[in-house]
Order: C-alpha cells, then sequence, then structure tokens
C-alpha cells in the first residue's frame, strides 16, 4: 500500500461527510439527529485514518513522506503536492483529533442550524488538513486563507452578543496580514521560478530580499500566532465564539503562526530571521509578560485563557528562533501542548457556560462541592496549563528556556518569570471559580459532567501526561527534520558570514 | 481606375449573421401578435446568439484581416467574443421575470441587446479607428435605450438620460482623440499605426500623446474606471435590474477588449506615454472601488462601485502590458486580466441573478437589509450569494482568488511592487463590504421570506454560475489554455 494517498483521503474524507450531510432530510428533530451522527463519523474516521499516517510515518527519513503531486496550474508552475515531515504530522493529528471533540462538544449546546454548523467544521477539518500537509505554495496560501471563511462563520452564526464585530475583526485582521504573504509568495515563485515548497527549502534568496519577504511572511503569521501588539482579536474572537470554535481557534489554527515560522522564515530566509530575531524575543518576551498580567486582571473566563494563550504563543515564538535543536522541538512540543491543554479549558469552560449562561469568573464559587469530577479535570488542565513537571507544558516551556538560554540569558529569565506569572492567574482562576463557599442560588443545583464530557476529556488527559511523562515517541518523529531545519539554517548563516568576510 | 475587390466576408461571418438575425427577429417581432412577440423573439435571440458563438469559434483560426484591414479576426478576439456572447445570452435568460413582472415584456428588449452585442463583436474585432468607432457607438446607442426601457418610470429615465449625455461626452472625448492621432499619423489602420510608431523610435509628436490621453479617457468612461465613473452608481442603480447586470458585464469586457488591442497593438510601442495613465486610473478605482461602497444601502449601487473597483484591478493586466522590455512579461499581464475578466462574468452573472431573485409580494427589493435572514428563508440562495460574495472579495479557494493571483502575478513579475501592495490592500477593504453581505444573510434576524416562484432559467443561471465560481480552483487547466492563447495572439514573436 505504498501508493496509498494518504493524505489527500485524509484530507478529503471530511468533504464526503459534508456531501453525505447535504443529502440529508426531514423534519428538523430527525435532520439535526442525522447531521450530528454523520458528522461525528466521519471526524472519527478522518481521525483514524490520521492514526495510520503516525503508525506509518519512518522516523529515519529527513526529507518528506507520503508525498503526492498532480498537475494543477501548469502555467505558473503550481501543483498539487501534498506531503508531511516531522514538523507537520503531529498537527495534522491534532487537527482531526479536536475536530472530533468539537463536534462531541456541540452535540447539545447547538440547537440552531446544526447542518451548517456541521458543514462549517469538516469544511474547516479539510482546510486544516490541507495547510499542514501542502508543499506548494500557493497551495498552502489556499488553505491558509480558506480557514477564514468556515471560521468566520462560525464566529458570526453561532456566536455570543457581540460576534459581529469579533468575526469582522477576526477575518480583516488576518485578510491584511496574509495578503501581503501572497505578495511575498509571488515574489518567491518569480524570483525562483518554481512554487514547490520542498525544493524552496534549499533555495537561497538573494539576501537583499530576504528582509521584505520575511516581513510579509511575519504580518501574517505573527497575526495568526498571534504576537503582541496584534493579538486583539484574539480575545474578541474567542469570547464571542461557540465554544468548539474557540477550541479549534486555539487549538489548531493559532499553530498555523508557528508552524509557518518553522516551514517558512526559518529555512527559506535564514539571513533576514538571524537579523530579526532579537526583534521576536522581544516581541515574545512582552508578549509573555504583558499578556500574563493582563490575564490576571481577567473577569471573563474565557478571555483570561485567551490571554493565556497569548503568553503560551510567545513562548512559541522564542523557541522557534532560538534556531537550536531544544527551542524549536520545544516549540512544536508546546505548540501540541498548548493545543490540547487551551482546547480542554475552553471545553471546560464551555460545560459550566452550557449550565449557567455565564463566562464571568465572580458568578460561580465552591464549585468543588456539587462538581467533584469537573473540579478534578479543571485542576489537571489548570497545573498543565502551568507547566507543572509530568504535564505536556511542562516539557515544552522546559524545552524552550534551555534552547533560548543558549542563545540569550536575558530572554529566558525574562520568559522565565511569564512561568511564574502564568502559576498565579491560573490558580487565582481555579480558586475563584472551584473553592470556597458555595453561596450562589443557581449553582446549588448544578450537576456534575455528564458520560459524554468525560469521553471528551479522557482522550486530552491521556495525552497531557503521555506527552509529559514519556514525550519520546514525539521527540524521535521530529528529531530527523528538526536536524534537517538546523543543518540547513546555520549553514546558510555560515556561507553568508564566510561572504561578508571576504568581502571586508 | 480599378475597383476595389469585393473584401472577403468570412472572417466577419458571425458578426454578419448576427446582424441580419436581430433585424429579422425585429421583423418577426413587428408583425407577430403581441403577447407572444416577446418569447419568441428572446427563445429566438438567444438561439441567435449560441449560433453567433458556434460561428465564432469555427471560423477563427490564426489572424485573419477583410473590409480592407479594418476588420481582424484572431484568437484574442475568440476569446472576448465568447466571454461577451456567454454574458448576453444569460442576460436575455434571466430578465424575462422581471419584465414580465414589470410589464415591460417587449420584444424590442431582446433585439436591442443582439444588436448591442453585434456593436460589442465589432469593438472586439475591430482593427481601425472607424471600424472601432462604429461598433463603440452601435453598442452605445442600444444601451442609452435600454437604460431607460422602463420609460414609464422615472429613475429609468433618468438613468437612460444620464448615461446618454455622458456618454456622448465621452464618445465626443474619445472621438476628439481619434482625430488627433489620425492627424498626426496620417492613417486609421492599426496596423499601418503599428508600423510608424515602431519604426519611429524617438520624437513622438505631442498631438498623439494628446490623442492617446483622449482615447484612454474616453475608455475609462466606458470601462467606468475613475475619474470617468460617476455615471456608474446613478445607471445602475436607475436602469431596470437586468439591464444593469447586463451593463455590468458584457459592455465591460468587450471595452476592455478593445482597450487591450489598441492600447497593445498601434499603441503598444508608445507605453512610456500611457503606463503611468493606467497605473493612476488603476489605483484610483481600486481605492475608490473599495471605501465608496462601505456605505452604501442599495445593493445595485454596491455592485456599481463593486465593479468600478474590479475594473481597476483588470487594469492592473494593462498596465504590466505597458511595460516596456520582455513580450513575455507584457502578455502575462494581458493573460492575468483575460482570466480576471472571465472570473469576473462568472461571479457578476451570478450575483445579479441573486439580487433579481429578491422580491417580495410580487415587487422588487434592493436594500442590502432586505437580504437579513436569508440563511433561514432560503438557504439554497443565501449559500450561492456567500459563494459569489467571498469569489468576489478574492478569497480562495474560490474563482476571484485565481483571478487576482494571475493579476498580481503579472504585476509582481513587471516589478510593480507600487501597484499590487495598493491592490491587496484595497482588496481588504473591499472585503469588509462583501463580508457585509454574508454577515445580514446569516448573523442577522429573519425578514420576510422572498417570493418563492423561481423560473428554472434562473435556477440554472445561479448553479451553473455557483458552480463555475466554486470549483474552478480544481480545474483552471481550460480557462488557462483559453487566456494563453488569446493572449499570445496579441504578442506575436
Amino acid at each position: 500500500m505504498n501508493n496509498f494517498p494518504w493524505l489527500s483521503v485524509i484530507t478529503f474524507a471530511p468533504m464526503i461527510g459534508v456531501l453525505f450531510i447535504l443529502l440529508i432530510r426531514g423534519n428538523p428533530e430527525v435532520e439535526a439527529r442525522n447531521t450530528r451522527a454523520v458528522a461525528l463519523w466521519t471526524s472519527l474516521i478522518t481521525f483514524a485514518v490520521s492514526l495510520g499516517i503516525w503508525v506509518k510515518f519512518d522516523n529515519a527519513i529527513v526529507g518528506f513522506q507520503f508525498e503526492e503531486k498532480a498537475v494543477w496550474m501548469e502555467s505558473l508552475g503550481l501543483a498539487y503536492h501534498l506531503g508531511v515531515d516531522g514538523i507537520s504530522m503531529f498537527f495534522i493529528l491534532l487537527s482531526t483529533l479536536l475536530t472530533v471533540l468539537c463536534i462531541a462538544a456541540s452535540w447539545i449546546s447547538i440547537t440552531d442550524r446544526v447542518k451548517e454548523y456541521m458543514i462549517s467544521f469538516l469544511v474547516l477539518e479539510t482546510l486544516m488538513i490541507g495547510m499542514f500537509s501542502a508543499l506548494d505554495l500557493v497551495l498552502f496560501y489556499v488553505f491558509f486563507e480558506g480557514v477564514l471563511i468556515p471560521m468566520f462563520l462560525i464566529i458570526g452564526v453561532w456566536g455570543g452578543p457581540r460576534r459581529n464585530y469579533a468575526a469582522f475583526k477576526f477575518f480583516l485582521y488576518t485578510l491584511v496580514g496574509s495578503v501581503l504573504m501572497l505578495l511575498a509568495i509571488l515574489t518567491m515563485i518569480f524570483e525562483s521560478g518554481t512554487a514547490d515548497i520542498t525544493i524552496l527549502l534549499n533555495h537561497d534568496f538573494p539576501v537583499s530580499l530576504q528582509p521584505w519577504l520575511w516581513l510579509a511572511f511575519f504580518a501574517s503569521f505573527a497575526v495568526k500566532v498571534p504576537m503582541w501588539p496584534v493579538h486583539t482579536w484574539l480575545p474578541d474572537a474567542h469570547v464571542e465564539a461557540p465554544t468548539a470554535g474557540s477550541v479549534i481557534l486555539a487549538g489548531v489554527l493559532l499553530k498555523f503562526g508557528g508552524y509557518g515560522f518553522l516551514r517558512f522564515s526559518l529555512p527559506m530566509f535564514p539571513i533576514a530571521s538571524a537579523d530579526f530575531t532579537p526583534f521576536i524575543f522581544g516581541l515574545s518576551v512582552i508578549a509573555i509578560i504583558y499578556t500574563s498580567l493582563v490575564a490576571l486582571a481577567q473577569e471573563d473566563m474565557k478571555k483570561l485563557i485567551a490571554y493565556s494563550s497569548v503568553a503560551h504563543m510567545g513562548f512559541v515564538t522564542m523557541g522557534c528562533f532560538a534556531a537550536n535543536q531544544q527551542g524549536i522541538e520545544g516549540a512544536i512540543i508546546q505548540m501540541l501542548s498548548h493545543g490540547v491543554v487551551s482546547a480542554a479549558l475552553f471545553l471546560i469552560v464551555g460545560i459550566v457556560y452550557d449550565r449557567i449562561h455565564s463566562r464571568e469568573i465572580s458568578s460561580y464559587g465552591g464549585l468543588v462541592h456539587r462538581m467533584p469530577f469537573y473540579a478534578l479535570i479543571f485542576m489537571i488542565f489548570m497545573l498543565a496549563s502551568v507547566g507543572l513537571p509530568g504535564t505536556s507544558g511542562f516539557v515544552g516551556e522546559f524545552l524552550i528556556l534551555i534552547g533560548t538560554f543558549q542563545v540569550n540569558t536575558w530572554v529566558a529569565l525574562l520568559g522565565a518569570t511569564g512561568v511564574i506569572i502564568g502559576a498565579a492567574y491560573m490558580l487565582y482562576l481555579y480558586r475563584r471559580v472551584i473553592f470556597g463557599e458555595l453561596t450562589k442560588e443557581d449553582l446549588k443545583k448544578i450537576l456534575d459532567v455528564s458520560p459524554r464530557e468525560i469521553a471528551v476529556f479522557a482522550p486530552l488527559i491521556f495525552i497531557v501526561f503521555f506527552m509529559g511523562i514519556y514525550p519520546i515517541p514525539f521527540l524521535d518523529v521530529m528529531h530527523s527534520s528538526v536536524e534537517n531545519l538546523m543543518e540547513r539554517y546555520h549553514s546558510a548563516l555560515a556561507a553568508h558570514d564566510a561572504v561578508a568576510i571576504l568581502a571586508k | 481606375m480599378s475597383l476595389a475587390p469585393f473584401p472577403a466576408l468570412l472572417p466577419a461571418l458571425p458578426e454578419i449573421f448576427l446582424a441580419i438575425a436581430a433585424m429579422i427577429l425585429l421583423m418577426v417581432g413587428v408583425y407577430s401578435r403581441q403577447e407572444r412577440s416577446a418569447r419568441i423573439v428572446s427563445y429566438a435571440s438567444i438561439v441567435v446568439l449560441i449560433i453567433t458563438l458556434i460561428l465564432v469559434g469555427i471560423i477563427t483560426d490564426g489572424r485573419t484581416l477583410t473590409f480592407g484591414g479594418a476588420f481582424v479576426n484572431d484568437t484574442f478576439g475568440l476569446f472576448i467574443k465568447t466571454l461577451v456572447l456567454v454574458a448576453s445570452s444569460a442576460t436575455i435568460l434571466i430578465s424575462r421575470d422581471y419584465l414580465i413582472m414589470h410589464g415591460i415584456n417587449r420584444f424590442e428588449f431582446p433585439v436591442l441587446i443582439l444588436l448591442a452585442t453585434l456593436g460589442m463583436l465589432m469593438m472586439v474585432s475591430a482593427n481601425d479607428l472607424i471600424s472601432l468607432y462604429l461598433g463603440l457607438e452601435l453598442q452605445s446607442l442600444s444601451l442609452y435605450v435600454m437604460a431607460a426601457f422602463q420609460r414609464d418610470n422615472t429613475r429609468s429615465a433618468e438613468a437612460g438620460l444620464k448615461y446618454f449625455v455622458l456618454g456622448a461626452l465621452a464618445s465626443g472625448l474619445l472621438l476628439y482623440g481619434l482625430t488627433l492621432v489620425y492627424g498626426f499619423s496620417g492613417t486609421t489602420n492599426f496596423d499601418s499605426l503599428t508600423k510608424l510608431f515602431t519604426s519611429e523610435d524617438v520624437d513622438v509628436p505631442i498631438g498623439i500623446t494628446i490623442g492617446i490621453v483622449f482615447i484612454v479617457s474616453g475608455f475609462a468612461f466606458k470601462v467606468s474606471a475613475v475619474p470617468f465613473h460617476m455615471w456608474t452608481p446613478d445607471v445602475y442603480e436607475g436602469a431596470p435590474t437586468p439591464v444593469t447586470a447586463f451593463f455590468a458585464i458584457a459592455p465591460k469586457i468587450a471595452a476592455m477588449g478593445l482597450f487591450i488591442r489598441i492600447m497593445t497593438g498601434p499603441f503598444g510601442q508608445l507605453s512610456g506615454e500611457w503606463q503611468q495613465i493606467i497605473i493612476f486610473i488603476s489605483i484610483a478605482s481600486m481605492i475608490l472601488g473599495a471605501f465608496a461602497a462601505i456605505n452604501q444601502r442599495n445593493i445595485k449601487r454596491l455592485m456599481a462601485y463593486s465593479s468600478i473597483g474590479h475594473m481597476g484591478y483588470a487594469l492592473i493586466g494593462l498596465a504590466v502590458a505597458g511595460q516596456l522590455g520582455d513580450t513575455t512579461t507584457r502578455a502575462d499581464g494581458i493573460y492575468g486580466m483575460l482570466i480576471y475578466l472571465a472570473i469576473y462574468l462568472f461571479m457578476n452573472l451570478g450575483t445579479f441573478t441573486c439580487i433579481l431573485l429578491m422580491k417580495r409580494n410580487s415587487r422588487m427589493v434592493e436594500n442590502i437589509d432586505d437580504l437579513a435572514g436569508l440563511s433561514k428563508t432560503n438557504p439554497a440562495m443565501a449559500a450561492a450569494l456567500t459563494i459569489f460574495m467571498f469569489s468576489m472579495a478574492g478569497i480562495p479557494p474560490l474563482a476571484g482568488f485565481v483571478g487576482k493571483l494571475y493579476i498580481f502575478q503579472s504585476a509582481i513579475q513587471a516589478e510593480l511592487f507600487g501597484l499590487a501592495i495598493i491592490g491587496v490592500l484595497a482588496s481588504v477593504v473591499g472585503a469588509f463590504y462583501y463580508l457585509r453581505i454574508v454577515k445580514v444573510m446569516y448573523f442577522d434576524k429573519p425578514e420576510e421570506e422572498f417570493d418563492q416562484l423561481v423560473s428554472m432559467e434562473m435556477n440554472g443561471v445561479i448553479i451553473v454560475t455557483g458552480a463555475v465560481t466554486l470549483f474552478l480552483i480544481l480545474l483552471p487547466g481550460p480557462l488557462l489554455m483559453g487566456a494563453a492563447a488569446a493572449s499570445a495572439a496579441l504578442f506575436p514573436g
């Protein structure tokens, strides 16, 4: 089965589900029920197939695996070209897993326009998987940008009271960055004569051009990550989006930026990347400290988690641009861990929101008396978010700090203070929501998590501990790809320095 | 003294056929019974347009000249004519309901469309300043009448008058430019002009430059590019909606075709004189199209500004074609432009068909707010309109993105970075108002339902254009090949 088109199947499997959903007819109740079932089964099957690529993945191969190639737009030299390496593989699994959980988590909370809702999520899944497996610049862009359409609808149709504002802000912010990246992509195609990422990874762009290309890509990825000061769309989008929308947004969409830095900025524009490293470090440190402090002052649970996302993604950008083995592997682990943990935290908020319809921290307190299981689950993910040893959060942050420390001790020091503030705001949140006296009337009848909800959290808890206690299987997959990236990056820098010395 | 030989008619066969057919249909309309005439003539017109399309496809073979070099038939013409004919026949299809509803279902309507289409085909095939003007005027005169077709309605009459006065002014400007060019060069034939300007490598007389400026102004009016766009919103709003749909597509594409032909042909070597003008009107159109549409309430006015913006994007391609040097780059500019125009045709056709379906209690409604909650009352139409809106905003994977991709690629290739950057930023602003329509349909509380009586023809047009817009990215090959052949025809060697 060597020629089995794994990636195409995984990418487009959700579209088959969409087709089935479109064919469903019946009275509203039956229609909604069947739609949910089809969506869940589609996403489960997609997830199961995507596990296949992990099983068949060969850790020893440096380049891309499961490659597929077909002619697309010949005149520009564009191809339908897919493939994965150690950097992108887990993100595909993350996307397929979170989609399953999102659909399960929306089982009863979404009753309005179920059909459109499920179609949006399945389309989103296709686009996310395609994004992580595209090996053609324009194909990548198509998936990268296409994500905006379903996400815009998800926030706008099923969102909270200020959903219009949030949906527009999300869409336009992201679009401004992306269109500049499109121009950079076109310039790269013109300059190098190819859109094939596997070739471009080893193409040396002129030194004078690199900063411009780097900045254009940065404009897009910085908004997606999001980095301070272009992060302001994130709290709005998170607060207004329905629970599952926040989960995908925090779990997968934010990873587009970090993935982009690793896939494009570092290997394709190494010299510009090196020049801009202090700039990135500066922004990352500001993001970590400033947004952690902002998170400390939040009254809204979702907003608090949104700001904590910005801080955690600050670690990611820091690790990426530390540009050493630990830093980059830490960044990838951190992204995966954050994808799982923040998704879980949003689901946790969603559970009480479904019951009480409030996200204000002040409307809770003493939940442990009525919801012991809930308190336990919340604690696990709260501690994972803080980065307690034994959870996935620790592995990522620790590796990133080690990596950064080798490059710049001050940045590592300042970054580490973020961990402390992070512990402060998460523990403070936990205390206010879970502990204390149960005084509020409407909380006295609140029910603990249902079996369906436990089923949603079980895989996430498993991953948090798996990655935290025994991260070797994850790291092994990345090693050769990251090493290859490092080698490429440092040899390009060395060559550049050699030329510079000769010029003197 | 010898008599001039009888010109070869074959290269102009489609035009000749269309002219004769239009006149026959006029007679049929006049002499058949009132109630039936409109129906017969409109279906017959569609058949005529399809036959014309087939004829165009059959006879085009390389580049052939006739009528003393005043008429040219080539692959470029084939491409533009195909678009024009598709647009015209689709307009007849989607207009019937509206015309019946407003009691103006008369046989003159399809006949006027046929005559306007004939004018457009002549424009596209013009190879002489005189045949250019003849084609343009035949088209314009038919359009003036069409704008005022709903003659009992003051808005329609006003639109017709406004269009006529301003259109006549633009024709005057154009004619003045043509005479200047003739006066300073001594010839009206495109091929002779090309030869003249290629051989004379220096010193273009000032009269030619001024002539070109006037000609560009005239065309800018016809394609409604800034600063000659003022008529567009008023005429779009006032004219009967099917007429607006027609205005937005076929004449624009034909005028662009002629614009391309004259600029890259006779004036191709003089691009130093006109490239800056094109860059300016392109930037101005993109920016105005993006910003002025934001506050519009009426969807037809919004579409007017949207089309101004789209023409700005298409003109990027012409600016690229004015970049002296490498002919491949110049051909790529036209290539991108042709792809853009073809996609523009499908998006607009679909959108206008949706607008024509906006009727409530047998009355047309035109405000954007009337679309509120359409996703609940009519999910299929809302989905279709959403596809068109995202496509117009240029969001992948929809067709509009493919158009923008090729246009911007050509701009990058010609190193017109400023133009490209302003273009993409304007497209972000433009995205705002397209999104607003999606927002109204999906996020807002439902209004009263639209009438459900929908004709088969309109459903068909929406399904076809929607499918093209949605799936073009999967199979762009045929369109790209057609455009490549068409643009190559303009730059031989």
